[in-house]
């Protein structure tokens, strides 16, 4: 919360100069004895921590102050299909009780629907103190304005401190149209979570195109919202006995109007998703050709598991945009993954990071997958894999009984 | 039919790096482009107006530079631009920028549509599109991967969800994110970049909007902060193995077996 100021009596054209160079966005500019900052500027403050003294100044200004202590638990938005709960809600669900442990606070669950009262019972399996449910005919189908004004009254009337949305494709639809009617902020994607103890939510993304990571709070505002991908986080055990309770809420109707109406749904036919798969090969830049990712599909296939590939290999059209892992395509947390010739990009490790075993093969010592592996191995691919397939097979006593193991056309 | 896309100037690539000392930003040049998906809400402005008339018109918040993508627009078929651009908005958030990009498009006139691409591939957050439509109250639809039928009052597409895909009509004004592959971008025309060459791009600052509160827009008017940036944590329980590759491949082979993945 402030400004920048510009001390133009202290300035001359040597330390223009410097501050010219010292900004990463290009934004200083010096022109007839004037310093400006254009519209470029981030905010950094590079300029005034590491710029001549006293030249460019950070004007604090008075942020206005939100009693924290008004809002309180975590809600968990529970993310279904027909009242079929995504799984990403149970984990959810567990990151909000570690949080709510650390500051005494109740967990909440707020469920949109119509006819879920059953779906909602099995919630209560997990530890939640309260779970919210709103249903009502309107909310059959999730269209934008009946789910954000039920939402709505839930954050009025429960004033939770922060909520936790799944990723999906109805969360990022949500998340920012709640986070904008209340004003709020809303950090997408996070892939660590944890709460100080004045409850500021302490959310952990990777930033700037994906090669470092930011923390964020939102200190100033409540609710806090966070996103958070399928498989970042870890479901709980399911209870032997229930706890908690259902509240039904009530709410004007008419604030369940919209101007979208579902016409027709037309299950998809049933994909294959590799989120889902427990063993995992992926394949990078370091397979020079697209005939040579038979080596990824072997691999996979020797294994009983599935193959996947970068976000460069889906743009040379070497594997299909559903098989990419990384931030912009699927998340996945397997038992096991392997990663082939691959440099290791943030944008694709925050994809892949929390499976259990990562064994990355490169060729480059110094390759960033190394720092997330649990198994650096620095060698060559063509040299190893090969030789790999062999021994699993011989191991599984398969050398010699299985075909010579070709892509079907369904892979590409 | 009028039509207002959203489009971002982006970095050309996303080589950035944070030095692990200082914490400070280290960017290679200054090389950008249109956020790719910003192309195909592009082009799905262009097409509809192809086929029912009216006008496209851009909207991009950000430096002076930012005119390039606007200029690129015009090359694509976009009718006029408009620039957001006020180093009052430096250092917004998405919710911060949602809102100057919001009193941005009130000042472009009434529409029937608002396009976005699906996301940035800076940000990769896909939230700037719902919480305009917030803004300026009206429907969003998210996932679109076909325009069905267009009339006069409403427009109906196909939206994509995770087991299924619904068909749904939406009433005028509505915000539409279109789909990568929703149509195939065209190539930037040669002649109308002659023909827009001198074409007046508006550009708007915080005196220029509706809502003049300097408290909403910026760094001021973002609710989050970065407190810190650093560099991706390494994995301290690791093992590295170097050797020929039989020896690799021969450990890699026994280690998979004694974690009985074999």
């Amino acid at each position: 919360m402030g400004k920048l100021l510009i001390h133009q009596n202290l300035v001359n054209s040597e330390i223009a100069e410097k501050l010219i160079k010292l900004c990463p966005f290009g934004s200083i500019e010096y022109r007839d004895g004037n310093l400006d900052i254009d519209a470029g500027c981030k905010m950094c403050r590079i300029c005034v921590k590491k710029g001549p003294n006293g030249v460019i100044e950070y004007v604090e200004e008075q942020a206005p102050k939100v009693d924290k202590m008004a809002y309180s638990g975590i809600a968990v938005y529970v993310d279904h299909w027909e009242g079929k709960i995504h799984p990403v809600t149970y984990e959810l669900i567990g990151k909000a009780k570690d949080l709510a442990a650390k500051v005494s606070y109740p967990v909440y669950c707020v469920f949109l629907g119509y006819q879920i009262f059953e779906s909602a019972e099995d919630l209560l399996f997990y530890g939640v103190d309260k779970v919210f449910i709103y249903d009502y005919k309107e909310l059959e189908h999730f269209r934008i304005e009946p789910y954000t004004a039920a939402f709505e009254d839930f954050i009025n009337i429960v004033k939770p401190s922060s909520i936790l949305i799944g990723a999906t494709t109805i969360g990022r639809s949500l998340a920012p149209r709640i986070a904008a009617r209340f004003r709020t902020g809303l950090t997408a994607d996070c892939t660590k979570l944890d709460i100080k103890d004045n409850s500021d939510l302490i959310q952990i993304r990777p930033a700037f195109g994906g090669n470092i990571m930011a923390q964020i709070i939102t200190p100033n505002s409540r609710p806090q919202i966070a996103t958070v991908r399928y498989k970042i986080m870890t479901a709980p055990k399911k209870t032997a006995k229930p706890s908690g309770e259902i509240v039904v809420c009530s709410m004007d109707t008419a604030k369940l109007d919209s101007d979208v109406e579902v016409l027709k749904v037309t299950k998809k036919a049933h994909e294959e998703n590799i989120s889902e798969s427990e063993i995992i090969v992926v394949a990078g830049r370091g397979i020079k050709t697209k005939k040579d990712m038979a080596l990824a599909y072997e691999l996979a296939e020797v294994l009983g598991g599935n193959f996947a590939g970068t976000r460069p290999m889906v743009e040379a059209g070497w594997i299909d945009a559903k098989k990419q892992i990384g931030l912009s395509g699927r998340t996945v947390k397997p038992k096991l993954i392997i990663t082939l010739g691959i440099s290791g990009a943030v944008q694709f490790t925050a994809g892949m990071q929390s499976a259990d075993f990562i064994f990355a093969i490169n060729k480059d010592p110094k390759a960033a997958i190394f720092s997330v592996a649990h198994y650096a191995l620095i060698g060559d691919i063509y040299e190893i894999v090969p030789r790999l397939i062999k021994n699993i097979k011989l191991i599984k006593g398969l050398i010699g009984e299985i075909p010579k193991y070709s892509a079907p056309s369904s892979m590409n | 039919m009028e039509i207002i896309v959203c489009i971002k100037q982006v970095p050309g690539t996303s080589k950035v790096q944070v030095d692990p000392v200082t914490g400070v930003l280290m960017r290679d040049g200054i090389d950008t482009k249109m956020n790719p998906y910003d192309l195909y809400a592009l082009e799905t402005a262009v097409r509809l107006r192809e086929k029912h008339g009216g006008h496209v018109k851009v909207i991009s918040m950000g430096p002076k530079q930012a005119l390039d993508v606007i200029r690129e627009a015009f090359m694509l078929g976009a009718d006029e631009g408009l620039l957001v651009s006020d180093r009052k908005f430096a250092g917004a958030d998405v919710l911060a920028t949602s809102y100057a990009l919001s009193q941005g498009i009130r000042k472009m006139g009434e529409f029937d549509m608002l396009l976005t691409g699906k996301q940035t591939t800076d940000g990769d957050t896909a939230q700037v599109g719902p919480e305009i439509a917030e803004y300026l109250e009206i429907p969003h639809i998210s996932n679109v991967l076909k325009i069905i039928e267009v009339t006069n009052k409403s427009v109906t597409v196909e939206m994509d969800m995770p087991d299924t895909i619904e068909l749904v009509k939406v009433t005028y004004p509505c915000l539409l994110s279109v789909e990568k592959d929703i149509f195939a971008p065209r190539l930037p025309s040669f002649k109308k970049k002659t023909e827009t060459k001198d074409r007046e791009i508006r550009i708007i600052g915080l005196n220029d909007m509706e809502d003049k509160d300097e408290k909403r827009y910026g760094l001021s008017g973002s609710p989050t902060q970065v407190e810190r940036i650093f560099p991706p944590d390494d994995n301290v329980d690791k093992e590295t193995w170097e050797g020929s590759g039989e020896e690799l491949a021969d450990r890699l082979s026994d280690k998979l077996k004694e974690l009985k993945f074999i």
